[in-house]
This record gives C-alpha cells, sequence and structure tokens, in this order.
C-alpha cells in the first residue's frame, strides 16, 4: 500500500470517472493520488466500494453484466495470492466484465535493490511472514549466500517478532548470514507451489516504479499478454503514469530508514494522519503516522 | 504485513469454496489455494482466501515456548513489584 | 487527464454516463465517523459559528440552569443502516443513545423529541416497527416523547429513514464529572463487553460472508447511573463510549492518563467480536458499544460500583479494567510485554482492511 505510486490512484479514479465500478481494499482508500485520494473520488460520485475479499468483486461483476467491475489490484505475494485466485475463477467462468489494474509488486527483487544502495547499509533481514508463507524460506537464500546478510521469517506475535530479532543479532554477533525460519508453523521452505503456479500462470515480472524507491528491476508482477482481456489499462487504453508526488516528501527516504520522520520538512507541517500527503503517514502502522502518534505527542525528540 | 489469521475448516464444498470458525465466528472461505484441505484444518485466511495450511505441531510447540516465555516475564514482574 | 473525462471505453458498448470531477472540498463520509475529521468540522464551522460557552466544552449534553432548577438537554442523529440489525434497530438505538447520553452526564432523562427524516416510498410496516421499537425503548426507559417532527425527502435522498432525537433530563444532585478531577490511582471501570455493537452493524451491513451470533448490546444505561448514586462523589468522571467507541472518553479534554492492562477477568471483550475485528484489521477500542458506560471512580469504591452494576442485568459484564496514573497525559493500553499502545482516535471510517 505504501509503495502504491499516486499514478495507480489516479488511473483508478479515470476509470471511475468513466463510468466503471471500482473494487479496492479499506487499505487504499486514504492513500492521496496526485490530486484526489479515492475517498475524495468517491465523495464526487466516483463509484468506489471497499471489499475485504477480490471474490466481492468477481460477485459485483457477475451480479451486474452491464456495468465495467475494476479491481484496484495492490500488494506483495501474499495478496496477490486471493487475487489471482479470484482472476483464476473469473477466467475459467468467461466472465467479460471484470478487470484488473494491477500494481502487485514481488518483494525479492526490492531486497536486493536495497541491498545495492550503499546508503541504507542493511544489516539484516526480518522477512514478512505471510509473503513467506507464498514464496517460502528459499527465497531469500540469495541474500545469504550471495550477499552475506542474514535473514529469519518471523510471524507475527510480538514474541515471533522479538524472537526473529533475537535470531538476527545472534547471527551478527557471531559473524553468520543464513536463512532461519521460527515460523515455520506457517511458512515452508518451498511456501505454497500450487499459488507459485498460479502467479506464473498470470503474471510475469516487469520492471516498475514503488513510491519513494524509483524503479525495480523486475519487481512488478503484471498480466501475461495472454490475459490482457483482463488488464484494465489495456483494456481502456490507459497510459498508467508515475503521477505527481510532493516535491518535499520525503517517504522513499523514511521506507529505507535513511532518515527519522521529523527530518521530513512537510512532518506535522502540511502533512499529518489527518491529512497525509505522503503514504507513510496513511496507516497507523506507517513510520510516519507512529513518530507523529508517539513521538511528537509525547513532546520528546529523536 | 499482511493481515492474516488461522482458523478452523468447519466444511468443504464441492466448488472450491467452504466454512472456516475461529471463536464462533464462521466465514466463507476459498480452499483452492491449498492442497487437499479437510476438515479439521488449520489455515491461515488472508482476504477470504486460506492461503496456507498451519503446521498443527509446529504451532502447538511455539505456543507452548510463547507460554513460557509469558510466564517467565509475568514472574520476573511480579518479583519487581 | 482531470477535468474533462477522457474517451469512453473503446470496448464497452455498456458504458454509463461518465461524470467529470472537480477539485471542490467537500464532505466526505469520514466526516461523520467520529475521528480527527469530525472534531475538525465542529472546531471550524460549528463552533465558530454557533459559539457559547456551553457548546464550546463540546459536551454530549449541555448542563443548563435554568431558574430554580438544573436540567441537561442533549441531542443525537441516528442514520444506521441496516435499519435493522441483530440485538435491536435504528428505533430502539436512537432512545438508548440520547437516554445515555443525559444519564453519564449525570442526568435522570425525562422528556425526548422525536425528529423523523423519511424517504419517499417506506414501507408504512417498517416505520411501524420503527416505532414501536421507539415506544417499547421509551417506556422501559421511563421517558416522554414530547414533541417531534416528521418530514419525506424523495426517494433516493437519504437511507429509507434517519432519526433526531432531542432529549432532557434532570441533573441528579452530587455529580461532579470532569476529567479533571481525575487522581492516580482511580479506578477505570466498563459495565460490559466492549465494541459489540459496532462489529454487528459491520457484520450485518456488509458482504462479509460472516455468520457469527454476535448481537448489539444496544441498552439504556440510566439504571446503571442510578445505581451509582450513593457513591456520586467518588465518580470522577463517565462516559458512554459510543461513536469512535472507547476511545474518544480515552481522548477526551481535558486529557487524562491511565493505563489499561485489559487482563482483567472477565474480559471486557466476547471472543466473537474480538475475531471479526481481528480479522477485519479494526481496533475493537474503535468499535462503538451503545449500552456501555465508561466511568473512573475512586478506588475505595470500584467493588461496591462493580457490584451495584452486576446487580443489574445491563451491567453483568462490569469490570475493572485498568488504573489512572496521571491527571493529564495519555491513556495507553498495556501489552503482554510489557509495552505500551497509546490509544488514538480513529482515523475516520472503520474499514476492513488487508495490510
Amino acid at each position: 500500500m505504501c509503495v502504491t505510486g499516486p499514478g495507480t490512484i489516479d488511473a483508478a479514479l479515470t476509470l471511475a470517472e468513466r463510468g466503471a465500478i471500482l473494487v479496492t481494499f479499506g487499505d487504499m482508500i486514504r492513500v492521496p493520488g496526485s490530486r484526489l485520494s479515492l475517498a475524495e473520488g468517491r465523495a464526487q460520485g466516483a463509484d468506489i466500494r471497499v471489499c475485504y475479499s477480490p471474490l466481492e468483486a468477481l460477485a459485483l461483476a457477475q451480479e451486474q453484466p452491464e456495468r465495467e467491475v475494476v479491481f484496484l489490484a495492490i500488494g506483495f505475494e501474499t495478496t496477490a495470492a486471493p487475487i489471482i485466485g479470484m482472476l483464476d475463477r473469473a477466467v475459467r467462468e468467461g466472465v467479460g466484465n471484470l478487470s484488473l489494474l494491477t500494481a502487485l509488486k514481488g518483494v525479492p527483487p526490492a531486497l536486493a535493490a536495497l541491498i545495492q544502495d550503499p546508503e541504507c547499509a542493511i544489516d539484516a533481514f526480518l522477512c514478512p511472514g505471510h509473503v513467506s508463507a507464498i514464496i517460502g524460506a528459499n527465497a531469500y537464500q540469495f541474500l545469504a549466500k550471495t550477499h552475506h546478510i542474514p535473514c529469519v521469517v518471523a510471524g507475527f506475535e510480538a514474541l515471533d517478532i522479538l524472537h526473529g530479532i533475537r535470531s538476527l543479532l545472534v547471527q551478527h554477533i557471531e559473524g553468520q548470514a543464513r536463512v532461519e525460519n521460527p515460523y515455520a508453523r506457517v511458512v515452508r521452505a518451498n511456501g505454497n507451489p500450487r499459488v507459485q503456479a498460479l502467479i506464473r500462470h498470470y503474471l510475469h515480472p516487469e520492471d516498475v516504479e514503488w513510491r519513494g524507491l524509483g524503479v525495480i528491476p523486475g519487481s512488478g508482477l503484471a498480466l501475461r499478454p495472454a490475459f490482457q482481456d483482463f488488464d484494465a489499462a489495456h483494456r481502456f487504453g490507459l497510459q498508467v503514469t508515475p503521477g505527481r508526488v510532493h516535491p518535499k516528501c520525503l517517504c522513499g527516504d523514511v521506507l529505507k530508514g535513511k532518515i527519522m520522520p521529523s527530518r521530513c520538512s512537510l512532518f506535522g507541517r502540511g502533512c499529518h494522519p489527518d491529512h497525509p500527503v505522503g503514504p507513510c503517514m496513511v496507516s497507523t502502522e506507517g513510520a510516519c503516522a507512529a513518530h507523529y502518534k508517539y513521538v511528537s505527542t509525547e513532546g520528546a525528540t529523536e | 504485513m499482511c493481515l492474516a489469521i488461522p482458523m478452523r475448516v468447519v466444511a468443504v464444498h464441492a466448488d472450491g469454496g467452504g466454512l472456516a470458525e475461529v471463536d464462533g465466528v464462521k466465514r466463507l472461505v476459498t480452499l483452492t489455494l491449498v492442497e487437499t484441505p479437510q476438515v479439521g484444518d488449520y489455515v491461515i485466511i488472508h482476504a477470504g482466501f486460506a492461503i496456507k495450511k498451519l503446521d498443527e505441531d509446529e504451532a502447538r510447540e511455539r505456543l507452548a515456548l510463547f507460554r513460557q516465555m509469558a510466564q517467565a516475564w509475568t514472574t520476573s514482574r511480579e518479583g519487581a513489584e | 487527464m482531470w477535468g474533462r473525462g477522457g474517451p469512453a471505453f473503446p470496448h464497452t458498448p455498456t458504458l454509463l454516463k461518465g461524470f467529470i470531477m472537480d477539485q471542490e472540498r467537500r464532505v466526505l463520509l469520514a466526516h461523520g465517523g467520529g475521528g480527527h475529521l469530525s472534531r475538525e468540522l465542529i472546531e471550524r464551522e460549528i463552533l465558530p459559528r454557533f459559539s457559547n460557552e456551553i457548546l464550546n466544552a463540546l459536551p454530549d449534553t449541555a448542563a443548563l440552569t435554568v431558574p430554580g432548577t438544573h436540567i441537561l438537554f442533549t441531542t443525537d442523529s441516528f442514520v444506521v443502516q441496516p435499519l435493522f440489525f441483530p440485538g435491536g434497530c435504528i428505533g430502539d438505538l436512537a432512545v438508548h443513545g440520547t437516554v445515555n447520553d443525559l444519564a453519564v452526564s449525570g442526568g435522570r432523562p425525562l422528556f425526548l423529541t422525536l425528529a423523523l427524516i423519511l424517504e419517499e416510498g417506506l414501507p408504512w410496516s417498517t416505520l411501524r416497527q420503527v416505532l414501536e421499537a421507539v415506544r417499547r425503548a421509551t417506556t422501559a426507559c421511563g421517558v416522554s416523547v414530547v414533541t417531534g417532527d416528521t418530514k419525506v425527502v424523495r426517494r433516493g435522498q437519504c437511507d429509507g429513514l434517519y432519526l433526531n432525537v432531542s432529549g432532557l433530563g434532570m441533573a441528579w444532585p452530587g455529580f461532579q464529572l470532569s476529567a479533571r478531577s481525575i487522581r492516580p490511582g482511580d479506578a477505570v471501570l466498563v459495565s460490559g463487553t466492549l465494541g459489540n455493537h459496532g462489529m454487528a452493524v459491520l457484520v450485518a451491513r456488509e458482504k462479509l460472508f460472516l455468520e457469527t451470533a454476535l448481537v448489539s448490546d444496544s441498552a439504556p444505561v440510566h439504571r446503571l447511573v442510578e445505581a451509582m448514586l450513593p457513591w456520586t462523589a467518588e465518580v470522577r468522571f463517565m462516559r458512554d463510549p459510543t461513536r469512535g467507541g472507547a476511545s474518544p472518553p480515552c481522548c477526551t479534554r481535558p486529557p487524562w492518563a491511565a493505563v489499561l492492562p485489559l487482563r482483567s477477568r472477565p474480559c471486557p471483550w466476547t471472543p466473537a467480536a474480538a475475531a471479526v475485528a481481528e480479522m477485519l484489521g479494526i481496533s475493537l477500542l474503535h468499535s462503538p458499544c451503545e449500552g456501555r458506560i465508561m466511568a473512573v471512580v475512586a478506588p475505595e469504591v470500584t467493588q461496591a460500583v462493580l457490584a451495584a452494576w452486576r446487580a443489574l442485568p445491563e451491567g453483568q459484564g462490569a469490570c475493572r479494567i485498568g488504573q489512572a496514573i496521571a491527571p493529564v497525559g495519555r491513556v495507553s493500553l498495556h501489552t503482554t510485554l510489557g509495552g505500551h499502545t497509546l490509544i488514538d482516535r480513529p482515523q475516520g471510517e472503520m474499514l476492513p482492511r488487508i495490510c
């Protein structure tokens, strides 16, 4: 969500403006586009529906065959799974009025890009548990073997995270670099091969822009040409541009850990949780929103 | 992070769907993304889809470890107070 | 790209008529969410225009001194969807909402107004069902509807029916309620489980394909307030955790500080409400209740108040959830690992999330 470019939001609003029903996860509703967020577009009459499961978009398309339904497909491999599960069903059932506006992304190429950035100076990765459930712990082997970076796959209980950080510290102190998987109750070395096969069948890697991080080679998951009828951009002849980001927004540097949120000149001055300028200020878990809540309100400094 | 929670499969339907349950809450879920789902399996649900089966032995082991850690924490706090 | 609408879909003969968006600021759904934007709307648009000493404190109920007596006066609008949900409907909800605002301000509810905004074409039977629910609730609360109003708007201009209910009550003598009077060591109490109403309505409204036995907690709380009359001097502060859930009472002005370990027994969540909240990525502390009280009381009356509450059916789940630590500061949640999470108001709408 944080790394979805404003151009994707703009494209979604353009399709809604032309009469499509746009279906999105609730997470995207407040993310700023170049000029408007989806919530602001909805207030102007755009038909935007919030779903919990992508299957709701399929059901909507089947209920209203006279309307075009566009699903805003954002997320990493975890979320690609249900989205492709839905697409697979739509393809097999021959649904003709449903398409995806895709901004799906893969995690390993982004990690590879981050370690190439000398300013980041990354020592270790606490790897995302539910992404790993799909791609498998082995997907991080190249980081440990080739780049000597410790990787630990963590679950989401507080104790999972603490345990993960401890494992990373132990590796760091011992000068080791290996992939550990204490979240084995959910994650296997080879992940979920069934989902991987579906993703390979429908999607292929492409170079895409990450909000704040620039273009990362091979990090996007785009629909293969064989399924371009289900690609909203192709179907409606839409060019998805990077969009316009506020020139002073430093979310990219915050995401990379280069600066504390309060170093951004917009932080608390034009960008705050009620009126986010950058994506890190949108959800309560965003680095800027958390910093705003915990640090600025307690009067502490960095 | 990607929000996903463990639920127990209570029904498997012929169309790839099924019912999963946690704490008395049942949801219609899609089971097509996991191998041979069966009633009684624990699955990880993300956006209405089971994306992975939960390894019960691993989960039990981890839970026992967490309980030990929580116990140690409580004991150390009570000692401090 | 903006402002000219773009070409029609090339592949779709079924195109509906498009429209063009502009840059004008408009009311968003989040302005009604009880969070920061709601507060901003009130502070920027309402207070400057209608400023007076009573309104400026932004009370849920105004305590008015009328020569000879001390009365309480409140108003609330009800737009819940669906109109009928497990555990209640818009009719009883409206009565409980207004009665509860009066009660937690230390009042005995007496009179209500009832204003109906109805959509053309609303089935007569629906109207009757709602009015019956209003009647039953007013009887149970011992209040009278003394004036009202009815408007009908064109089909499509409202969602079935909306209600506005104002209430007038008499202040019980003795209550001096203010977050300013909270002292370190005071106990934070709730009269029952938190968040059920919001989750029950969300499950009933959205197509979430969920099956739950969750019911709204919609109920009057005036008897719970009456049960506290023997200890009015020891009750510091009371709120009904409605819109925005338990978070607005925790983030009130003046600010107060407390830690809520939420490890008390009985736990203030029902497992089903907690499961739905976790599934959808929503905090139960942001989910509304419509039949609960959150109160801060002096530590020495904690057990007496809890016993008095538990003796009433609507107070069976009463428990102590935390302890005040300072007269100013923030309310925080104690996590199992000894960390603190600050309780904050919700950012607008309660929406299901995936990350």
